[in-house]
């Protein structure tokens, strides 16, 4: 082998080398975990397994703390740096979407048959996001508790009625048992309030925003329902149903106030459903949400994935979200946080949810009640004020006079932002 | 006689009332120790309980002793949970660098404002101390635009982007305006006829800043380290906005590591309270050059 031969040949090698190296791309995947016990191991695992399932692309991931997590991203879009992967809040998605951050997932809507609806992310007709879980409220009580005080227990066939639900929240004040009978975690004073109570207002036939439209607010959260609406909310807090808002967070933390015997039914999540069964075993009930006219409504859609506007490799980015969808996910992150995998399949390959298993119940309201907040950008602002809106009326204010100040200041910021791209 | 007895009530009156002052006077020291130890002393004891038990003694007085169930668990459990050690050592490094350098430069800039006479001296001077109704909020973003496209060589060569460096969160923030403010002020009050000494000796003006000015700087040094010390070891927005990789955050970023949905508040009063030792440390070492620099600096004039 001549000297030329050689060097060519040792030429030929490294630029093969380095072509194969650079074939894999390499990808970047954000996630609000940090700090949580078990989304970071989970996390892990998946993409662990998805670099070794393929040479095509590398994901490296990056945990966030959830609370600085949103302004993290908002910073990095400003500066161009976001990653090729971004897990988002499903509520702040379509915010995300207008503002440019977001490009639409290639992952189509035969793919994703059979998932909660409120798993997927569409803004203007396009699938944006895609999340493993659902997060589910119930009516948390016990049997026990509501054959004492001759309570229906009511079915997701047949809910309690608006009236049997305040008849039941009297006759157990009324015992004198509790000092308030309702817990509805009324410290939490951020994204719980539109999360928790709005299906409330949506169940009497209101809204926080027209979504026939998105441009305004005005008919649907100060009309005859709004009102409806906020006279019962108030209600609630002026006849000593449910503590207020300087409720004590020490009772909401977990649902300490409800298992420590404080209140009779508590207004929580799956997330505390583990918490419960282990407190009360088989007199544990997760109930349905009252029907107070409009058909009995939960919030719905937790964090999914989504692919950076930004990215290089959105193709890697939906490979790698396909991946991860995967029953045997789903499955494995709610053994882990008890939160409801995203498809019935998976459903059966996990802990808590399979046929028969004491929390399937949240499975079954989410497909039965789940109501995706609104699906605007402009919901940043809306549910701010509606937080506050309830907020007010709960402390005692004018509940005509406080609904049509939140539409007036929604309608504004619709005003302000041209509509919101609808 | 009459006159010494007379005297003698007269000091034991003034005596009296000396000491009723007294007690009055510490009474309300004690007091005020009080107010601001038990924040401190709730903090520390939380962090000794598990939740349930911290949760039920905020009602009462429990809640500032060490009572009960108690361990170190939260503290094992905060560094499972986050890389505190690593937080830690951030923080302390960007602080203690870009302390010791705001010194340096605000000094150097607060003497040439001072001491050194050039045309617009007093107009700079003026702007400097205005960019203190600035608020940080406002130039946030404008920054990290700034610093995501400012060059840097390292071993790849040239690069573009100060993100996820230990330089971006010290370098913006090593000349501030309050700092020279601090430093112009104390200079102004020197005696200038050392200076004029000094320059008729033959000094130069570095001489005259590093052997005669600073020597005599040492409570504004201490103010000014103690301050820019806080400042930096508090920061959370800029660090949250230019730290995407977890190696190179601060304490403050990873603060927000323990407020899960269920968050454990054993777990968040131990972190507090870990992250809290540097700065306890730092204050009472320089309280007593503070002290010191006063007492000599009396001494000598």
């Amino acid at each position: 082998m001549t000297m030329l031969t050689r060097v060519s040949a040792i030429l030929l090698a490294s630029t093969c080398l380095a072509g194969a190296a650079a074939a894999q791309a390499e990808l970047t995947f954000w996630q609000h975990g940090a700090g949580n016990p078990w989304e970071p191991r989970l996390f892990g695992q998946i993409v662990e397994d998805f670099n070794a399932s393929q040479s095509d692309w590398k994901v490296t991931l990056q945990q966030f703390p959830q609370a600085a997590y949103n302004d993290s991203v908002t910073a990095a879009a400003l500066s161009g740096e976001l990653p090729d992967i971004i897990d988002v809040d499903g509520p702040l998605m379509p915010n995300w979407a207008w503002a440019g951050y977001l490009a639409p997932l290639e992952i189509t809507e035969e793919e994703l048959e059979g998932f909660l609806p409120g798993t997927i992310g569409r803004w203007q007709d396009q699938i944006y996001s895609v999340g493993l879980w659902d997060a589910a409220v119930a009516m948390i009580t016990r049997k026990s508790t509501l054959e004492k005080y001759g309570i229906r227990v009511p079915t997701l066939g047949e809910p309690w009625t608006g009236e049997e639900f305040n008849a039941a929240l009297e006759t157990m004040k009324e015992s004198g048992d509790f000092e308030y009978p309702l817990d509805l975690g009324m410290w939490d004073k951020v994204e719980w309030y539109p999360y928790a109570f709005s299906p409330f207002l949506q169940s009497f036939g209101g809204d926080i925003v027209d979504r026939s439209t998105y441009q305004t607010a005005e008919g649907v959260l100060n009309g005859d329902a709004a009102i409806a609406f906020g006279e019962w909310w108030q209600g609630l807090f002026t006849d000593g149903l449910v503590p207020g808002t300087s409720q004590d967070p020490a009772d909401g933390n977990q649902a300490f106030g409800f298992r420590d015997g404080k209140y009779a039914i508590v207004w929580s999540g799956n997330w505390n459903g583990a918490g419960v069964l282990e407190a009360f075993g088989d007199d544990a009930l997760f109930l349905p949400a009252p029907d107070f006219g409009n058909g009995p409504k939960i919030g719905a859609a937790s964090w999914q994935f989504a692919v950076s506007a930004q990215s290089e490799n959105q193709q890697g980015a939906n490979a790698f979200i396909r991946f991860a969808l995967q029953d045997k996910y789903q499955a494995m992150f709610s053994d882990a946080s008890g939160l409801a995998p995203a498809t019935a399949t998976a459903a059966q390959m996990t802990e808590n949810y399979k046929e028969g298993a004491p929390m399937a119940v949240f499975y079954d309201l989410s497909a039965a009640q789940a109501l995706v907040r609104p699906v605007t950008p402009g919901y940043v602002v809306q549910s701010a004020v509606f937080r506050k809106a309830v907020s007010d009326i709960a402390d005692g204010a004018d509940v005509a006079t406080a609904l049509d100040a939140a539409v007036d200041e929604i309608d504004a910021d619709i005003e302000n932002n041209q509509g919101y791209g609808h | 006689m009459a006159t010494v007895e007379e005297a003698q009530g007269t000091a034991t009156l003034e005596a009296r009332s000396v000491s009723w002052d007294r007690v009055w006077r510490y009474a309300l020291l004690i007091l005020g120790a009080v107010i601001f130890i038990f924040p401190l002393l709730f903090m520390v004891m939380s962090s000794l309980k598990p939740d349930a038990q911290l949760l039920a003694d905020t009602a009462n007085l429990r809640a500032f002793l060490p009572v009960g169930d108690i361990s170190l668990d939260n503290y094992f459990g905060a560094f499972r949970r986050a890389p505190v050690a690593t937080f830690i050592f951030n923080s302390v490094l960007v602080t203690a660098v870009t302390v010791v350098l705001s010194l340096f430069v605000c000094s150097l800039a607060a003497f040439a404002f001072v001491f050194l006479k050039w045309r617009g001296r007093d107009i700079v001077l003026a702007v400097i101390i205005a960019t203190l109704i600035v608020p940080f909020e406002t130039i946030a973003i404008p920054m990290l635009i700034v610093v995501n496209n400012l060059p840097w060589i390292s071993s790849d060569g040239l690069t573009l982007g100060w993100l996820n460096s230990y330089r971006v969160q010290i370098v913006p923030f090593i000349a501030d305006g309050l700092t020279i403010f601090l430093f112009a002020q104390f200079f102004k009050d020197m005696p200038r006829e050392l200076i004029e000494a000094c320059r008729v000796e033959g000094a130069t003006w570095f001489q005259i800043y590093r052997k005669v000015v600073m020597p005599l700087s040492g409570p504004v040094l201490a103010t000014g380290a103690i301050l820019k010390f806080l400042a930096m070891y508090n920061q959370y927005l800029w660090p949250l906005m230019v730290t995407q990789d977890e190696g190179y955050r601060p304490v403050m970023v990873g603060l927000q590591y323990f407020f899960q949905l269920n968050p454990v508040w054993g777990e968040i009063m131990a972190y507090l309270s870990v992250i809290t030792v540097p700065v306890l440390a730092f204050y009472l070492f320089l309280q007593r050059a503070f002290i010191a620099s006063i007492a000599s600096t009396g001494v000598k004039g």
